[in-house]
């Protein structure tokens, strides 16, 4: 070597060996992120033979594309909100129990499972529970109860947003709980010794530093699940309701081929609806991690 | 539960292993598979052109071996038929990824194109026959006369070999037997009844809607009243939109399907002691579906591919769909001729009135109108 370590530090730059260790993260990201968003981006403006096209944008202009949209945005607000105020909730009594008691222990490491508990096996555990021979269908079929021949389970508005909630408080617990661990007591006691009533508390300190990182934590869960796809598919065999299944249906339908760019258009509609949530996403978190600093 | 279905869960290990074998297969040999008649195999549009059946077989015994895929031994009797053939023409089939699906079969001849171990014959689904007709040889079996002229190609490029009738299944220790489609509306049938598949998705849902559709006075060319069937089935509570297969049958959690008659058929025998499943082709409102069958035009076997087609459509190879709970193709000629298997052919499920068939253009219209109103019917 003919600099000394110390000429690399004063020059500012930086040896090779760390960037060397980062080649697996971007060689990752490139294969698994980068790469799949620009085939998805320029197949989106292709048509069958490869030729450039605005004929898939125009396609999501079809109504059941439209209404698909709809649906998912609507699906993810309102598990999103659910998800939210139920988990926060539950945040509060977490944080609230005492410092490495059992309740607390068992209760997040529950939820830690219970977040990622999504897919394939959450449809089963529905449809084993709830559809016509789910277990408690027969079981209150002995009481005289007939729930056998309801199919809510099957609707996006009904069971998918019943079993995308399941998924969603536990994972706001999650993001949500070093937050709600980071209100001291001593700002409780400050604001009681001032004269400060529980509602003056919430209103004017918790509230305002809980905030940014509940709405921050809400779109993650929206993100969360605007993009799922097994749990739904899973479930809904008919009429792809939201937009992750009929992507699926351009790629796989034996009856209507040659979709699959249209799919890629609705993946590009996706990725612009997720862009928009992550701007907001990192503009609240600069300002909850400004408030906090300060 | 569909053919697809079962087949698409190995797709991507069948391509996998299909150009794992295309790196080590020896190109095919062309130059030994001319017949007596002088002509090409792979250029002979009919037997005659090789010098009649005996020619035929002399060039295809010559090459020895008949490349097929995606034929499952227990669909539509494949196993069988198979070994029929072997044993009636001495020729070795290398049957490959029997549980590939249609567009695998394509994809395979694409990828192992000029090689020994590429797909002599395809047997595809109508969608994927019909966008590929490219690929085909034209070739007209010694019974060509004998298929009706709405199920082939005039110059032979592709035809139809065996499919059915859509139906409908039932569970009848659960639901009163239907005695038209309409009866699914009633209280009886609620949150019971299933379709195949997604219709913009899956063949079999598909024909079940054209078979809703006819049932309710619609025609061929507009099946609107398909689906305002099942937006009515939808509102009436009866529709259950499970995607059925042979487990949610069994466990009776799908009790009435809309499916290809062979298939519920099927259903019904495998089922027999411990359900009573039914199948139930309503009259007047025969709607069938067939698949299809074609010759490689790059068949590394062409005289074999020919000889493998003139089998199937021969007496012999017919009834052994037949066997199998499918219809063949030939059904009609052959209850004329008097030469159907008929203890097989009474098992079918009984049908009333004229088999109604999509040409192309009627079904490219009703993939449209299902496009555009499908989700919107039942969401």
């Amino acid at each position: 070597m003919a600099e000394p370590p110390s000429t690399l530090a004063s020059t500012g730059r930086k040896p090779v060996g760390a960037l060397l260790g980062v080649v697996p993260f971007f060689a990752y990201t490139a294969i698994f992120l980068a790469i799949p968003t620009l085939i998805v981006v320029v197949g989106a403006f292709l048509d069958g033979s490869g030729r450039p096209t605005l004929g898939n944008l125009s396609a999501l202009a079809q109504p059941q594309i439209v209404s698909a949209f709809v649906h998912s945005t609507v699906l993810s607000a309102v598990t999103a909100l659910l998800g939210a105020v139920f988990g926060a909730l539950l945040t509060y009594a977490v944080a609230t129990a005492r410092a490495g008691g059992l309740l607390r222990r068992l209760v997040t490491s529950l939820c830690g499972v219970l977040a990622q508990f999504g897919g394939v096996t959450l449809a089963f555990a529905f449809i084993a529970t709830f559809s016509a021979q789910g277990f408690l269908t027969v079981w209150l079929m002995k009481y005289g109860i007939d729930l056998a021949s309801t199919t809510w389970l099957y609707d996006w508005d009904k069971g998918l947003m019943l079993v995308y909630t399941y998924f969603q408080i536990p994972l706001m617990l999650i993001v949500f709980l070093p937050a709600v661990e980071g209100l001291r007591p001593q700002w409780r006691e400050a604001a009681e010794s001032l004269g400060g009533s529980t509602w003056n508390y919430w209103r004017h300190v918790a509230g305002p530093i809980l905030a940014p990182s509940f709405i921050g934590a809400t779109l993650l869960l929206f993100t969360n699940a605007f993009s799922a796809y097994a749990t739904a598919a899973a479930l809904i065999s008919q009429g792809s309701p939201i937009i992750p299944l009929q992507i699926g249906g351009t790629l796989s339908s034996e009856v209507i081929l040659g979709q699959e760019n249209v799919g890629k258009a609705m993946a590009l509609g996706m990725v612009a609806i997720v862009a928009v949530v992550m701007t907001l996403y990192v503009v609240l978190e600069r300002r909850t991690s400004k408030w906090l600093g300060s | 539960m569909t053919r697809t279905a079962r087949r698409t869960g190995v797709a991507a290990l069948a391509t996998l292993a299909l150009i794992g074998i295309a790196a080590c297969a020896p190109p095919a040999k062309t130059s030994d598979s001319t017949g007596t008649g002088g002509v090409n195999a792979s250029s002979a549009t009919s037997a005659k052109d090789l010098g009649g059946m005996s020619g035929l077989i002399a060039a295809a015994k010559k090459e020895g071996t008949l490349n097929v895929v995606a034929l499952p031994p227990d669909w539509a009797n494949y196993g069988e038929i198979i070994k029929g053939f072997e044993a009636k023409y001495g020729l070795k089939v290398d049957s490959a990824q029997p549980d590939a699906s249609s567009a695998d079969e394509i994809t395979a001849a694409k990828n192992l194109k000029g090689q020994s171990k590429a797909p002599d014959v395809f047997d595809l689904g109508g969608a994927v026959a019909s966008t590929n007709t490219d690929m085909f040889a034209a070739y007209k079996v010694a019974t060509f006369g004998d298929v009706p002229a709405a199920l082939k190609d005039a110059n032979g490029l592709w035809v139809n070999d065996y499919g059915g009738y859509m139906s409908i299944g039932y569970d009848a220790g659960k639901v009163p037997a239907p005695a038209k489609v309409e009866d699914l509306l009633k209280p009886a049938y609620k949150g019971k009844v299933a379709l195949n598949g997604d219709p913009t998705k899956a063949g079999a849902a598909f024909s079940g809607v054209v078979m809703a559709a006819i049932s309710q006075g619609g025609t061929a060319d507009d099946i609107s009243k398909g689906v305002d069937f099942f937006k009515s089935l939808k509102a009436a509570g009866n529709f259950l939109p499970v995607d059925p297969t042979g487990a949610t049958i069994e466990s009776g959690q799908t009790p009435v399907v809309f499916d290809w008659d062979y298939l519920n058929v099927a259903q019904g025998a495998k089922l027999k002691g411990k359900m009573e499943w039914k199948t139930f082709v309503p009259a007047g409102a025969v709607v069938g579906g067939y698949y299809v069958q074609a010759i490689n035009k790059d068949a590394p076997h062409p005289a074999a591919a020919r000889l493998w087609q003139e089998y199937l459509y021969s007496d012999e190879g017919q009834n052994l769909w037949l066997k199998g709970g499918a219809r063949p193709v030939r059904e009609e000629a052959m209850v004329t001729a008097g030469t159907i298997d008929t203890a097989a052919y009474d098992s079918l499920p009984k049908a009333e009135g004229t088999p109604v068939f999509l040409t192309t253009a009627q079904s490219d219209k009703a993939k449209a109108y299902l496009t555009a109103n499908w989700a919107k019917a039942i969401g």
